[in-house]
């Protein structure tokens, strides 16, 4: 039984597609946000791999086909954007200020707690990147010399953690209007938050799709100035 | 053939990123090369939307599916983080809401402010 299933192909996409559609059905009937179907799914992967005793290279044999769609996807989130253009032009000052605001709070944020926490600049420099999309991010933690493959853990752990609260923080500081939403996501967490906005509607899934790049450009630039402060 | 012809377009689009990623020197990963190009396109009339709408939007929906394998991987990563785990996810927790209030609440401002100007020079005029 194991064998077969940790052999299966199509094991790795399937539990993964099963998985969101639990989340989703759990979303719908207990309407908290909290309920998120990228964190449910994720755990139910976790379960259905502890159960079956599937290794997860096994796992990755047929789920890395998923993976390999992100770049068309990423693509594509062109799309929404091109068909929000008016709303981008309308607002363009709004929408530089917001990211920008947002890159520098990040790149400070973490200067301030790893002070605090006492961090080696290794570990500072490793986490500056971490609100933005991993490759880029993987690029700058490189050439700071910080440690990629943590980099990327921090990366990924934060753009799953802004999905699952991205609904609270909005009510908590009463984020309403969809841009700064959309624009908070992608800035905060890249293209798992850009997934979340796109759940919301089309003006936060193009304003978070946006965000991803111009963060992404900013912190390249921003980055190595804030490295030198630790 | 429509289906075909999208995807078609956007995996021709994905592969030009990818080039572009691979010749030249900078930190910017292939997809999103691929984004600007597919937006130049799109916004230079060379691309109609419709051309790619119906791919592109199945491609966007199924997006969270494709975090999925990567984040199923943390379990595997969890002795890089050996140590330093506390301070580290401190770190993560209070940085994403910081990041997400500071430009959310920023944009929320600005852009009101923007409407409430334009509404007095209308009622002006």
């Amino acid at each position: 039984m194991e064998e077969l299933i940790g052999k299966s192909l199509f094991f790795g996409v399937a539990v993964s597609v099963v998985g969101y559609e639990a989340g989703l059905w759990i979303k719908k009937r207990v309407k908290s946000p909290l309920c998120n179907p990228l964190f449910i799914s994720i755990a139910f992967v976790m379960v259905m791999l502890g159960i079956f005793r599937v290794d997860y290279d096994d796992y990755y044999e047929g789920g890395k086909y998923l993976s390999y769609l992100l770049t068309p996807a990423t693509v594509c989130l062109a799309v929404p954007l091109y068909q929000q253009m008016e709303l981008l032009k309308k607002n363009w000052a709004a929408v530089i200020t917001a990211i920008a605001s947002g890159v520098f709070s990040s790149l400070a944020t973490v200067f301030i707690m790893s002070k605090l926490f006492g961090f080696t600049h290794e570990q500072y420099v490793t986490l500056l990147p971490k609100s933005i999309t991993t490759a880029i991010g993987m690029g700058v933690s490189e050439k700071l010399e910080g440690i990629v493959t943590v980099t990327v853990v921090v990366i990924i752990i934060t753009g799953i953690l802004g999905n699952v609260i991205a609904e609270g923080v909005f009510k908590l500081f009463r984020i309403q209007n969809p841009i700064a939403k959309g624009l908070a996501l992608g800035t905060s967490a890249h293209a798992i938050g850009t997934a979340k906005a796109m759940e919301l509607g089309e003006i936060e899934g193009a304003m978070s799709s946006l965000s991803i790049v111009v963060s992404g450009i900013l912190t390249v630039a921003a980055a190595p100035l804030f490295a030198g402060l630790l | 053939m429509k289906y075909m012809k999208q995807f078609g377009i956007i995996i021709l689009i994905a592969l030009a990123g990818e080039f572009l990623e691979k010749l030249l020197p900078l930190p910017v990963p292939g997809s999103i090369y691929g984004l600007g190009i597919m937006l130049a396109l799109l916004m230079s009339g060379l691309l109609k939307v419709e051309a790619v709408k119906e791919s592109a939007d199945f491609l966007i929906e199924i997006m969270p599916l494709m975090f999925i394998p990567a984040a199923v991987g943390l379990l595997d990563s969890y002795h890089e983080l050996e140590g330093i785990f506390l301070p580290l996810a401190a770190v993560v927790a209070v940085t994403t809401v910081v990041v997400m209030a500071v430009t959310g609440k920023c944009a929320q401002s600005m852009i009101r402010k923007g409407k409430k100007d334009t509404d007095m020079t209308q009622k002006k005029g």
